[in-house]
């Protein structure tokens, strides 16, 4: 037995006591409303004030598989997985002889004891915990489905006399759980004290883990990464969803409506501002969405790797023929069906090109259901901007889990940044402008300034009351006449037009084939390279318009925004890169190594394409720890690719077998190549 | 084909409500071969928007891939278009149509386009009885690849290098019935007469609007044996009836013979005057239309005209109660709930 697990009493070896720090696992048979029920211990815990982070390890299945629901209570704060249950609630006899060797030793293990444990179940190395949940429900209720349910209350009510949970707490959530059903909690709470009372008068010694009232909290949300993207398109004014259902995304779009029957429906009228269409397949979900964002409408879908593979055609045609498009991919461990309920970082490569020919696409990276929140928002202006499609990549422990992040803020004065949109009446001004400009011309006999034009004008233009006060610049550089793929701002990214917006000016065939800068079809290799080269141009552009890393002191202690590693860190030879929900534990594993000495600055990634920032921390380490979650080393493939990093430079912390990567793998990979 | 557009139109060209002549209503030069049906349908096109006093930029041009997806550069020049991808035009149409549901849908398709790659969104689009016009310019091959066989040729067809087509043809009007398309018609490029009419009822019908126009392809499949040739189309040819469109308002003056005119009228108050020349055949009757369908593919014949109206049937926004104002219009103000709401929200995850 090793020591640091247990303390020696004059009774003999008991467990040490871990006050705000442990792992709980339930295993449960999913469809049994175990899922509710496990909620409940988490939000008590969260209500007392101390950090913790839930994970649903789920089948992909409706009923009778195992599912098991994981609760790391972290009081320093970490959010990320931790190996090793110290707690394991086992109402699943599929799996509970696997569920009996995984806990740590020292541990406990809670079961129900209507029945004996099967012989075998014989470790001297934890304590184990039987409660007769089924004959306690079995003797309290008569229905079936009323049995079952609050078989599940009644283990909640143990761990909470068990851990020392406060009562007042978990009834005050059965309270709001059951709002406007008020006969249903009274049972419940019955199924509570039921689960208290057998703790009481049943277990003598001395339960070492325990929780205790904290602060730790602030004004932090319980919060999971889909229903915050789906929020993230509602204040951003998305008003098209289209998709298709694919787990882990879904319930992206099962939020967005959601939230947009509470927040968009014509309060008079009853009519939606919205439109929600599901789908045939994910094909059409984008095809949708393009068509929406080409006539004027702020549009999404959701969805996870499998529907990205069929989307790459409409991907391709978003980037050649400019279309804005927001994709949220919720990641799934692949490939082809893969693990469909299961986590992973292994779209990168797929997403970064997706399509034939030379693509390329922005890609987000949010760590936390706020930066769901807030890159979901950013991308429907991104992708406006830029007119490209843009894809916030997510996953499957973001989206489903529910995670502690700071709270959701909105400016309320910020406008949706449609990008460069030409309106009706700029449309007009443009070709006044031109017959004027043209005048002067004439008139004057002005001395070219090499575009044939005076400058002159353009003060006079910049008067012009606009629709967009921001756009009287490009007005003169079109020299009188719209041009759909003119690079009038030297940024590559051009003006276009909604249909409709006037009724002879501005209108245009958008096309996925080879066009020239008026939008007419052309294969005239110069004039498409001409494109190719614009296009790229705006690549560059993108650059520092995404989002820009975040770096870390070699504590783990986050920089100011303001701050550069190199001002604020140790600058040391060493760093780690990261990104998406690998944060967590990879700040977690820089304190371990940091407490041993190790000093490593690390950069957590927002975005693709690399800007500046990333680069200079790149060129100023001589080896990068590069943690992802993916067999392949996608992301590492991707800055070789991106800014040709020498590949000895860059050593992968790797994690691929479906569950979110934990500090201690981490700190176990990146200590074995020190 | 000639490589300049002629600049000059006659100076005496009338003028419709809105004072445009038809070269208003016209589009680029066509690339399309000399001869080619689809140019025929465009013409039909263009005239129908210019009878109808229809604002080009009104009109959204959508479509796949194909001779007959380029079409929508060759009509309303004024007009925004979208030449998306193959098979995937019905899905884009969707999204464009619930930005902005003021605009005039117009769909130009294939037969390769749509009865092979694009089926999974051409029988979807249908379900959800968008409101657009659906014009599949049918030849029964594939143009832009010299001239295989597509899944509308007909089976024992053949094409111009000679080999005989093995498999059953879709129907893609049988099809577009079946699903519950709300207005479907057949009709032959080279029937202008028809098709105008048809043309114009298609767009001012409220959802979905079914076009099926056989449209030789006079470079691969015009030859002797092949069942999309001119001169097959001609001899084969079966109108349902002769049609006149009437527009709201406006007195029908010519008398026809009574007992053979039935009169449809669209949402907004416009009609078809159709004089019936098939037996046991309402417009109005889906069973009807499929009978007459059917029974014309077995003797050979290729029915055209309106086959089957539901003028009733609610489109795509109706069913999913969107407000009346294009979603694209709305703004901050109508669709952001704002920091209040979302202090609320927070307050609900603690």
């Amino acid at each position: 037995m090793n020591g640091k697990n247990f303390r020696e009493t004059p009774g003999g070896l008991i467990p040490a006591v871990k006050v705000n720090d442990f792992v709980v696992r339930f295993a449960n048979v999913n469809g049994t409303g175990s899922a509710s029920a496990n909620a409940l211990f988490t939000k008590a815990i969260f209500r007392m004030g101390v950090p913790l982070t839930p994970k649903n390890i789920f089948p992909s299945n409706i009923q009778g598989l195992p599912t098991w629901y994981e609760v790391r209570v972290s009081e320093k704060g970490y959010l990320g997985r931790r190996e090793g249950v110290d707690l394991m609630v086992s109402v699943n006899p599929q799996s509970m002889k696997k569920d009996y060797a995984d806990v740590r030793e020292g541990g406990y293990f809670l079961y129900d004891s209507s029945k004996p444990l099967p012989p075998g179940y014989d470790r001297t190395d934890i304590i184990e915990l039987g409660i007769p949940l089924m004959k306690l429900a079995n003797a309290e209720y008569t229905d079936a489905r009323q049995r079952q349910l609050f078989k599940n209350i009644i283990y909640i009510g143990a761990l909470a006399a068990l851990f020392d949970l406060e009562f007042s707490e978990l009834e005050s959530l059965i309270g709001e759980q059951f709002k406007g059903k008020e006969k249903l909690i009274e049972p419940n709470i019955r199924a509570l004290n039921l689960g208290v009372n057998y703790v009481k008068e049943n277990f003598e010694h001395p339960f070492s883990l325990r929780v205790e009232r904290r602060d730790l909290l602030g004004s932090k949300i319980l919060y999971g990464g889909n229903s915050a993207c789906a929020l993230g398109a509602i204040y951003a004014g998305a008003t098209v969803a289209a998709w298709y259902p694919i787990t882990p995304s879904t319930s992206v779009v099962d939020a967005f409506a959601k939230y947009a029957a509470r927040y968009r429906v014509d309060r008079e009228t009853g009519d939606n501002n919205y439109a929600i269409v599901q789908a045939e397949d994910e094909l059409a979900a984008i095809g949708m969405v393009m068509g929406a964002s080409w006539n004027g409408a702020r549009a999404f879908t959701a969805t996870s790797g499998p529907g990205v593979s069929l989307m790459n055609e409409f991907l391709g045609l978003g980037y050649f023929a400019e279309v804005p498009t927001v994709l949220i991919d919720v990641q799934r461990t692949g490939p082809s069906t893969g693990m469909p309920t299961r986590t992973q970082q292994s779209d990168i490569l797929l997403a970064a090109f997706a399509s034939h020919g030379d693509t390329k696409h922005p890609l987000l990276f949010p760590a936390s259901p706020k930066e769901c929140f807030e890159m979901t928002a950013d991308a429907f202006d991104l992708t406006e901007r830029l007119q490209t499609p843009v894809i916030v990549m997510t996953d499957l422990d973001l989206g489903m889990n529910d995670h502690v992040t700071n709270p959701l803020v909105w400016d309320d004065n910020r406008k949706f940044d449609r990008g460069k949109v030409l309106t009706g009446e700029q449309l007009e001004l443009l070709s006044k402008s031109m017959a004027k400009m043209q005048a002067e011309v004439d008139e004057h006999d002005l001395v070219s300034n090499g575009n044939g034009f005076d400058t002159s004008t353009a003060s006079e233009l910049d008067a012009q009351p606009l629709g967009d006060q921001s756009m009287t610049q490009p007005l003169e550089q079109f020299k009188g006449k719209f041009g759909r793929y003119l690079d009038v701002d030297d940024d590559g990214i051009p003006y276009r037009t909604i249909p409709a917006a006037h009724s002879t000016k501005g209108a245009f065939v958008t096309r996925g084939s080879s066009r020239d800068e008026f939008a007419v079809y052309t294969e005239d290799g110069e004039v498409y390279r001409r494109n190719m080269d614009r296009l790229a141009r705006k690549w560059d552009t993108a650059k520092e318009l995404v989002p820009q890393p975040e770096f870390y002191s070699a504590d783990g202690i986050r920089l100011m925004a303001e701050e550069n590693w190199t001002t604020a860190g140790a600058g040391g030879a060493d760093g780690v890169v990261f990104f998406g929900t690998s944060t967590y534990a990879a700040v977690e594993a820089i304190q371990l190594l940091n407490a041993e000495g190790i000093h490593l600055d690390a950069m957590r990634v927002r975005g693709f394409p690399f800007g500046q920032a990333f680069r200079e921390f790149v060129d100023a380490h001589e080896r990068l720890f590069v943690i992802e979650q993916n067999r392949d080393a996608q992301f590492r493939s991707l800055m070789m690719i991106e800014l040709s990093v020498n590949a000895a430079k860059l050593v992968s912390v790797l994690n691929y077998d479906g569950m979110p990567i934990t500090a201690d793998n981490i700190y176990r990979q990146i200590k074995g190549n020190l | 084909m000639t490589y300049v557009k002629p600049a000059f139109r006659h100076p005496a060209l009338p003028k419709n409500d809105l004072g445009y002549t038809v070269d208003y209503y016209e589009g680029s030069l066509s690339t399309l071969c000399a001869g080619c049906g689809h140019d025929s349908i465009n013409a039909g096109i263009v005239q129908a928007c210019w009878e109808l006093n229809i604002e080009p930029h009104k009109v959204a041009k959508l479509s796949g891939i194909g001779c007959s997806s380029k079409s929508p550069a060759y009509f309303l020049s004024n007009s925004h278009g979208f030449n998306s991808v193959h098979g995937r035009m019905p899905s884009v149409a969707t999204g464009a149509n619930l930005a902005n549901r003021d605009l005039i849908y117009f769909g130009v398709s294939g037969d390769g386009d749509t009865a092979s790659i694009g089926m999974g969104q051409f029988v979807h689009v249908i379900r959800r009885n968008l409101n657009m016009v659906y014009l599949v310019m049918n030849n029964g091959c594939y143009g832009l690849t010299k001239g295989q066989d597509s899944a509308t040729a007909d089976a024992g067809s053949k094409n111009k290098s000679g080999s005989v087509n093995l498999f059953e043809a879709i129907d893609l009007s049988s099809l577009a019935i079946e699903l519950g398309a709300t207005f479907v018609a057949q009709s032959f490029s080279g029937d202008k007469d028809q098709l105008v009419p048809l043309l114009k009822a298609a767009m001012l019908h409220k959802g979905f609007a079914f076009l099926n126009v056989i449209s030789p392809c006079v470079t691969f499949n015009n030859n002797v044996g092949s069942t999309k040739s001119y001169d097959y189309v001609r001899e084969h040819v079966e109108a349902t009836a002769t049609l006149d469109f009437v527009p709201m308002m406006r007195e029908i003056k010519t008398t026809y013979e009574m007992g053979s005119v039935k009169d449809l009228t669209m949402h907004d108050g416009t009609g078809i005057r159709l004089h019936k020349l098939a037996k046991d055949w309402d417009p109005l009757d889906r069973i009807s239309a499929i009978n007459a369908v059917q029974r014309a593919k077995r003797d050979g014949e290729i029915l055209t005209g309106l086959l089957y109206l539901n003028e009733g049937s609610p489109d795509l926004h109706s069913v999913l109660r969107t407000t009346h104002r294009p979603l694209n219009e709305l703004s901050e103000s109508d669709l952001c709930p704002g920091s209040d709401a979302l202090a609320a929200l927070n307050d609900s995850l603690r």
